[in-house]
């Protein structure tokens, strides 16, 4: 009996640091940092920066299912380069991390979120377009992604967007990277709920390829890169991410857009980079050129 | 009722019977133990796998996802048992042009996809998750409880009805004191098979990323790894068949204590009404 | 309405392959259903077993987990399909069929007692008093639930959107997310196409079980 006993202890061990080093690895080395709290920065009376900086509290929407840009780990608490983009600019606004209301925004509902006030700022891999500009205003862009193919290790018959035609290429429903690969490229569409759920149908070879932003695929290939690789590191589309916030209100969008070139210059910005997608993209970006309307 | 298809079957046909359970629960223990071992061989089993469990965040994160499942279900069924009873005396109304509207609203409720109602009430009046996993199962729910209980009502003996009418209770009057109590007690299990329907539903939220259960689930799984895919979904799917068998012993309860009451009183002549769920 | 009228060749897309989700697992559903209500009441003690185990676990599973299980368990267990809609079908008449089984035994039970008496008493085998006494007076009194949990399966269909295949829903959440400023005629328009389907089957449940209660 005894022996029996501490067999079970020492596989139970074996297993939790098998575990341990499994999960440190599944996280993609995303950590956090902490940015500076502005103490009673002053805004002109009336203005969002105002509202929000006494108020002591912000409503940012992200997602929570976007590895190294939002994802949501066990604690409750997302991590990411979105999140910490929203962290800083919480901080100039002189609002801790621990104010900030994390809302979780998918593509469907992120347009609707800010005109009904759910959130006050968005920061969730939101491409800037002109069909979302109508309806709402974006500053930024802080990071230009582009869309990329993922593909089994295995596969060398895919290596550009043109070689998909006519094949099982999986994305997620109604997504912007989904309506690109079929009108553009004619590949027939499998959708998914979330990327994350097209992994399994890769594996079993019953899609031939994952697309989207090649940043969430390369999240991806760094979990599991024994398993998947990038079709080529050529991007097709430009993926300009841009912090979406309500229409035409011009001083906020400004006063973001100031706040990111501060980062940039102050180093925030590499070093919120560095923290989470860094662990993957050793590249550091620099800031794309803002586009002030 | 079973014992009445077939003769008391003698030792020929027991041997027979017993032979056949012996072979089919073979078949399918052997079903079972060739879908483990394919699980195993892709290392499905292996321990770290499920250590995951020995976590107390691991379980606090489930447990949240129970609550905000059962919460949603909570409020929406608390909703949507008196909507559908309101639908349901509109419909059986006497008078055609309350009756006629409310049978298109209650046709159209029934021919939605419950996540296309979400995904609308998220979209159009945008609200948040909650408001509209509520407001997709309330409508949805509402009108299958408005069909389950005119379903009650219309299998009770006519002179039910009559005879209220007959002492002096106005329509209504009848409808709300004679007959409608007796239609729910005889729609007991439909109504909480109904409910089990709803609880599931809860987990269509994933439309609108509510976060109840299985949305938990999922991005507990995208966080950790494709590793503990599996056994997420296993303890998953064990989670929720747990909680539904319990509401339905519930059920079975209830209706137990029902037809003992009933026995003393009227007697049950009519046939009973049949099982009319909706999944 | 000009955005449903431009992409009506969409909706007619998803309406189809709506629509032969339905029809394929609704009809797999009925057979497999009455089979295990069958079992449910047969003489052997495993069929019956087998059956109550099928119909509660299934009942009480979460069509998604069921869908989970088809789309993503199945191929890991070697059961490859070239086309998503294969899973799609095995999870909604799977599912399906445990309430179709549910609906039909408490349809036997609402044949009268002495039928089956009867139908022994002339000397009738259980297959012969279930498949030519019981089932068909049963049948009668169980179509309009049938019905309805026909249309159940045809509203059901839309989780497949999530599920590697597009239908209807799917289509309709691509179109939205294209037309954000024209989000409400984008899903009415996908509400009509369901309607298409669901709102003739209610009147023809309404009807017939109009018919049944004349002829009780």
């Amino acid at each position: 009996m005894k022996a029996f006993m501490t067999r079970r202890k020492s596989l139970l061990v074996a297993a939790s640091a098998a575990l341990a080093l499994s999960l440190s690895a599944c996280g993609g080395g995303t950590t956090t940092t902490n940015p500076t709290v502005a103490e009673k920065p002053t805004f002109a009376a009336g203005s969002t920066m105002e509202k929000l900086s006494s108020a002591g509290t912000i409503k940012i929407g992200t997602k929570f299912d976007q590895p190294l840009f939002g994802q949501k780990g066990l604690d409750g608490k997302p991590i990411g380069f979105d999140v910490e983009i929203g962290k800083l600019i919480a901080a100039k606004l002189g609002i801790p991390a621990d104010k900030i209301e994390w809302k979780e925004t998918v593509s469907a509902n992120r347009e609707q979120f800010i005109k009904n006030s759910d959130v006050d700022i968005i920061v969730a891999t939101y491409t800037i377009n002109d069909k979302r500009k109508a309806e709402v205003s974006f500053a930024g862009p802080y990071y230009e992604a582009g869309q990329a193919l993922m593909v089994n290790k295995d596969n060398t018959s895919i290596t550009k967007p043109e070689d998909v035609k006519g094949k099982k290429v999986c994305s997620v429903t109604g997504s912007t990277p989904a309506a690109t690969i079929v009108e553009k490229y004619q590949a027939e569409l499998v959708p998914a709920a979330t990327y994350s759920a097209c992994l399994e149908p890769l594996r079993n070879k019953q899609v031939e390829a994952i697309t989207t932003d090649n940043v969430i695929l390369a999240g991806f290939v760094n979990k599991e890169p024994e398993a998947f690789k990038l079709a080529s590191d050529e991007t097709f589309t430009k993926e300009p991410y841009g912090i979406g916030l309500k229409k035409d209100d011009t001083e906020f969008r400004n006063w973001i857009n100031d706040q990111l070139e501060e980062f940039a210059s102050d180093g925030s910005y590499k070093k919120a980079w560095e923290a989470t997608a860094g662990a993957v993209i050793k590249t550091a970006p620099e800031l794309p050129e803002l586009n002030r309307y | 009722m079973s014992s009445v298809l077939y003769d008391v079957p003698g030792p020929k046909a027991r041997r027979v019977s017993l032979i056949g359970s012996v072979l089919g629960s073979v078949l399918i223990l052997g079903l079972v133990a060739w879908i483990i071992t394919t699980l195993a061989e892709q290392g499905i089993f292996q321990g770290q796998r499920w250590a995951i469990f020995t976590r107390g965040d691991v379980w606090s994160l489930l447990g949240n996802g129970v609550l905000t499942t059962l919460s949603a279900a909570a409020v929406a069924a608390v909703l949507a048992f008196p909507l559908g009873l309101l639908l349901c005396l509109l419909r059986i109304s006497d008078i055609a042009a309350i009756r006629i509207p409310t049978r298109i609203v209650l046709e159209f409720l029934r021919g939605m996809p419950v996540v296309l109602m979400m995904l609308f009430v998220l979209l159009v009046f945008a609200s948040g998750a909650f408001t509209a996993v509520v407001a997709g199962l309330v409508l949805y729910n509402a009108a299958v409880f408005a069909e389950i209980i005119r379903a009650g009502i219309q299998s009770l003996p006519k002179g039910q009805r009559e005879a209220g009418l007959t002492v002096g209770l106005t329509s209504f009057q009848s409808r709300m004191i004679i007959e409608l109590p007796q239609a729910i007690r005889r729609m007991m299990p439909s109504l909480v098979a109904q409910l089990v329907v709803l609880l599931k539903d809860t987990s269509l939220g994933y439309i609108v990323s509510y976060e109840e259960l299985l949305r938990k689930v999922q991005i507990m799984a995208d966080f950790l790894g494709p590793d503990f895919l599996f056994p997420i979904f296993f303890v998953a799917a064990a989670i929720y068949i747990a909680i539904n068998i319990v509401v339905s012993r519930i059920a079975v309860w209830i209706e137990r204590r029902g037809t003992v009451k009933a026995a003393g009183g009227v007697a049950k002549a009519e046939p009973e009404p049949i099982e009319a769920a909706v999944p | 309405m000009d955005v449903i009228i431009e992409n009506l060749p969409l909706y007619w897309e998803g309406f189809l392959r709506t629509l032969f989700l339905s029809v394929v697992s609704g009809a797999i559903a009925l057979v497999l259903g009455t089979l295990l209500a069958a079992a449910r009441v047969s003489p052997v003690a495993a069929l019956r077993g087998f059956s109550m185990t099928y119909v509660e676990v299934l009942r009480n599973t979460p069509l998604t987990i069921a869908f989970f299980f088809a789309a993503i368990v199945l191929p890991r267990l070697g059961v490859r399909f070239e086309q998503f809609e294969v899973a799609a079908i095995i999870a909604l008449s799977t599912y399906t069929a445990a309430f179709i089984a549910e609906a039909v035994r408490s349809g036997v039970n609402s044949v009268h007692v002495g039928q089956a008496e009867a139908a022994r008493s002339i000397g009738m085998q259980f297959g012969q008093v279930l498949s030519l006494i019981i089932l068909p007076q049963a049948l009668r009194t169980v179509i309009p639930p049938l019905i309805n949990i026909l249309i159940a399966l045809t509203k059901n269909s839309s989780v497949a959107g999530a599920f590697f295949v597009l239908e209807l829903f799917g289509y309709g959440r691509q179109l939205a997310n294209a037309n954000g400023d024209q989000v409400m005629t984008v899903l009415l328009g996908v509400a009509f196409f369901y309607l298409l389907i669901t709102v003739p089957l209610g009147i023809l449940a309404s009807t017939v079980e109009r018919k049944v209660a004349i002829s009780r």
